[in-house]
């Protein structure tokens, strides 16, 4: 066995290298635990103020199969789930292969030695360090026979730890929380595992990473962060904007909100069913917003394209509803794991007829917490459904982010049957609120919720004058609510050669290739839209001010190499210089990836694209 | 002022009982002699009968000429998209047990294309009530076949006559789960309404097949079952055993017409209780306070 220190000088790195950030991937197989420890030390890096954000690939087979799970963490801001790795894990020989071109030239590869063999000469031309560990062997060592399957995990976060100088006393404290509900050997096993990780000599490894002290932003220091994935936050997000009723059917990615909601949501006093269809859902979740109670449904693609007759009765009866789509690549079943962004389309026009209805997307996982109440908030502001874009990346990341002051985000917008003396479903003077069965109306005449067009008291009516009215109406209040929307921020000059526009999950690596050009002395601006429908106020004025407008998405392009948002873009305010950085592979931008994508279409500049890494698959 | 509503009539001393009058609405645009108009009479005449509050009816329908039926009646009422407004109405019952939702539905919307949904709210056994004016025709779209139409009727859809079997509701509805079955015709308003009443009175899922004679486009249809015009209207016999359920599909497997009345009737925890979360009212925002202290406790498991 070859101890580090035995590692021919010159192969070596020659640290120490200071890092605010590193990139750790962790390769091995689905029943390895590796998600879990990659979850812990996502939660460790958020307990240590660091920011983290993690990345994971689920494998297409339910139970074994290959593997990853990529932890960003560092101790300035971490907005995407990193490029090229610093630390490889290696588990197999298969974990080898087929990472090791993920991992810089420069960074450290930390392989079970009992099961894999490096290619030295490789690792030394690329100036890689090799850290072998008999991971096996020596977990069987400390736990006996069972330790083979189970526990290789703990130890291997033991030797992090050990690497990061991670607090123990804070995983330790990790470790009771995670297992300490469970047998009481699990807890002893874990924490032998852990301390044999910690103890096993690396030797400099520590020396070559350091991390800084963490750098805040202003007001940011001493915050108590949270770390969950974006379903989560988004099931935790709807509680707080007050759902308290939902109905839906399981798909992939959007699943684990629906269960999470389906345990959380009878201790507020609501409940969350699964129904026989895609249908059901959208109709039961109508029926309880109908009734007064927030409510929503939620689904991937396929089951929002299913739910798209009743999103224009929600919008015909003016029911304020919020639903959810965590997007997956399609069309039909497409990839059900990947990631796309190509149910925009869908979003904004599922549904027939003149059908106006909100749409927003979340950017990262503090989003799925906070844009949801927001979400929430217009559904019953404006009585409309409110369409919620989520995508597969942002469902099933980590990130850490400030715990919410629950204080002051707080709903709860249902309505409460009342007595009044008379009451007009639709006026045409104002924005419906519906009072919900159960009010009594004195003067005795009772309403209708339609999806015939109706008149103000919901009786029906094809008039013609009626339909002009009350199609105009329910156009109107999206208009009123685009003049309450913010102007979104732009990231670098206000004007100049190029402005990137993103949406969803891409904001972390469309910010960090900005800084990144900003850093080799090229300046790109971006923004960042969440509201997709309405559009913000001042788009255009700000569009006019660049020569170059790319929106960068991860869909497919038209013949102008537009995606579906700079169609969208480019349609509503006619300006040609609008166009598109589109993809298909089904994975996230990365950011190299990203800025030699704008190279090869704006031209001429000579960006640091980042280190050399492959663009092929990174799951490879 | 917050006006609390629930399964006994809070205001019935203070206030006037419920009149005729006071549930009339729209003028119906029913064909005249329809057979919907019958049962229209008698919903109106049940609730005035059962003199509950107002407020707590809502009348909720699905597409198609019965599903007209809650602009004709004055309470909350709901027109949905057609096939889903019985998972509709379990959103409705579920988040909201201080109501009574009661459904109108004709046969396109419960055996055809909101089939899926009649045979989960039965075996989820939903607290809602369900009529179904079941005409074996589809008159609003000018006579196609229906899920129930008999074999050889001749529709548009069908110019040589239907060949498929027709869907047989009271078999289906109680292989599904149903806890109330029963079956009545339009033609026959006292025992229509002895039928909804005893369907408004079971505490679960309960669904009334009504034949409601489409007179535009399957005239003569239920003649059979009706008396003055030859026909007749066996009850269900006296000896049945309504929680037997073998010998309720013994029922269902009579010839045309046969027999009317409660066929099976069982009583079985309704989704209303089991979803217990939701017994107290979610309308209420009094818990705010312990919403914060819960979701709080929550997210700090995750710091
Ligand atoms: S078409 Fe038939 S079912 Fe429709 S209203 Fe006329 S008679 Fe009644």
């Amino acid at each position: 066995m070859t101890s580090f220190r035995e590692i021919p000088p010159g192969t070596a790195y020659a640290g120490p290298e200071t890092l605010n950030d590193a990139v750790i991937r962790i390769a091995g197989n689905s029943q390895d635990g590796i998600q879990s420890v990659g979850a812990m030390l996502a939660r460790l890096a958020g307990r240590s103020e660091m920011d983290v954000m993690t990345y994971m690939t689920i494998p297409a087979t339910i139970s074994g199969g290959p593997s990853i799970f990529q932890v960003h963490m560092g101790s300035g801001r971490v907005l995407s789930a990193g490029d090229a790795a610093d630390i490889l894990v290696a588990f197999y020989q298969h974990s080898y292969d087929d990472h090791l071109e993920s991992l810089r030239d420069g960074g450290v590869l930390l392989y079970d030695s009992t099961n894999v063999e490096p290619d030295l000469d490789v690792l030394r031309e690329r100036r890689i360090t090799p850290v072998p560990v008999p991971m096996t062997s020596l977990t069987i060592e400390i736990l006996g026979g069972t330790g083979k399957k189970k526990g290789k995990n703990i130890f291997l976060l033991g030797l992090l730890a050990q690497a990061f100088r991670l607090d123990m006393e804070k995983i330790r404290r990790l470790l009771g929380e995670v297992f300490g509900h469970k047998d009481e050997s699990v807890l002893r096993n874990a924490l032998l595992a852990l301390e044999g990780g910690y103890a096993y000599s690396i030797g400099d490894m520590q020396s070559f990473f350091t991390f800084e002290e963490p750098r805040h932003e202003a007001g940011e220091a001493g915050v108590t962060k949270v770390t969950m994935t974006g379903n989560q936050a988004l099931a935790y997000g709807a509680v707080a904007a007050g759902i308290r009723f939902g109905a839906a059917y399981p798909i992939t990615p959007w699943t684990e909100v629906m269960e999470q909601l389906r345990y959380d949501l009878p201790r507020y006093g609501g409940s969350f069913i699964q129904t026989e269809d895609e249908l059901a859902g959208i109709a039961a979740a109508l029926g309880a917003a109908y009734g007064g109670v927030p409510s929503m449904t939620g689904s991937s693609g396929p089951g929002l394209a299913l739910k798209s007759e009743a999103i224009s009765f929600a919008v015909m009866a003016e029911i304020p509803l919020l639903i959810v789509d965590v997007q997956r690549g399609g069309p039909s079943t497409g990839l059900p794991t990947n990631v796309e962004q190509s149910d925009l389309n869908l979003a904004l026009h599922a549904g027939h007829g003149d059908a106006p209805r909100v749409v927003m997307a979340a950017a990262n996982v503090e989003d799925c917490f906070h844009l949801v109440i927001e979400a929430v908030r217009i559904a019953h502001e404006y009585s409309v459904p409110v369409i919620f874009l989520s995508d597969q990346a942002i469902a099933t990341r980590i990130e850490a982010f400030p715990l919410p002051d629950l204080t002051s985000v707080l709903q709860f917008p249902g309505a409460k049957p009342e007595t009044v003396d008379s009451y007009k479903p639709y006026p045409l003077d104002r924005i419906t609120r519906h009072m919900p069965p159960g009010t009594r109306i004195t003067d005795g005449k009772y309403p209708n919720v339609t999806g015939l067009e109706h008149d103000e008291f919901g009786h029906p009516s094809a008039n013609p004058k009626v339909h002009m009215a009350m199609t105009a109406k329910r156009r109107a209040k999206l208009e009123a609510l685009a003049e309450t929307l913010p102007r979104p921020a732009v990231q670098g000059p206000k004007a100049g050669e190029l402005l990137l526009v993103g949406w969803g999950s891409t904001m972390g690596v469309i910010r960090e290739a900005v800084d990144r050009a900003a850093a080799s002395g090229v300046e790109y601006s971006a923004i960042h839209l969440r509201h997709l429908n309405p559009l913000p106020p001042g788009l255009e004025e700000l569009f006019r001010r660049f020569e170059r407008v790319l929106v960068v998405e991860m869909n497919d392009r038209d013949a102008n190499g537009c995606g579906q948002l700079a169609r969208v873009l480019r349609a509503q305010y006619a300006l040609p210089h609008i166009g598109g950085i589109t993809k298909t592979d089904g994975l996230s931008f990365r950011i190299g990836e990203l800025l030699a994508r704008i190279e090869e279409t704006v031209g001429g500049h000579a960006v640091f694209v980042g280190p050399a890494v492959s663009h092929a698959n990174p799951n490879h | 002022m917050v006006h609390t509503v629930n399964d006994t009539p809070v205001c019935a001393e203070q206030r006037p009982p419920l009149t005729r009058a006071d549930l009339k609405a729209d003028k119906p645009t029913w064909c005249p002699g329809c057979g919907d108009f019958s049962v229209l009479a008698i919903y109106q005449k049940l609730l005035e009968k059962k003199n509950l509050p107002q407020e707590s009816i809502v009348t909720l329908s699905g597409i198609g000429c019965s599903s007209r039926f809650p602009y004709f009646v004055n309470t909350h009422s709901v027109h949905f998209i057609h096939g889903r407004i019985l998972p509709f109405a379990t959103g409705l019952s579920l988040s909201r047990p201080d109501l009574h939702p009661i459904v109108f539905i004709g046969d396109g919307d419960a055996y055809s294309i909101g089939g899926n949904h009649f045979d989960h709210c039965a075996r989820k056994n939903v607290r809602l009530m369900v009529v179904v004016m079941d005409n074996q025709v589809y008159g609003l779209t000018k006579k196609q076949t229906s899920p129930t139409s008999p074999v050889g009727f001749k529709s548009k859809t069908d110019p040589w006559g239907s060949k498929v079997t027709p869907i047989n509701p009271t078999k289906k509805l109680i292989s599904s789960g149903a806890t109330f079955v029963a079956r009545t015709a339009a033609s026959n308003p006292n025992h229509m309404l002895e039928m909804m009443e005893a369907a408004l009175d079971h505490d679960g899922f309960s669904v009334v097949e009504c034949f409601s004679e489409c007179v535009q486009f399957n005239p003569g249809s239920f003649d059979a079952a009706v008396p003055r015009k030859g026909g007749a209207y066996p009850p269900v016999p006296e000896d049945h055993d309504v929680t037997n359920e073998e010998a309720a599909y013994a029922l269902t497997r009579e010839p045309f017409p046969g027999h009317f009345g409660i066929y099976f009737k069982v009583d079985r925890p309704t989704l209303n209780e089991t979803e217990g979360g939701l017994a107290e009212s979610p309308t209420s925002d009094t818990a705010l306070k312990d919403v914060r202290q819960q979701l709080e406790a929550s997210l700090r498991q995750l710091t």
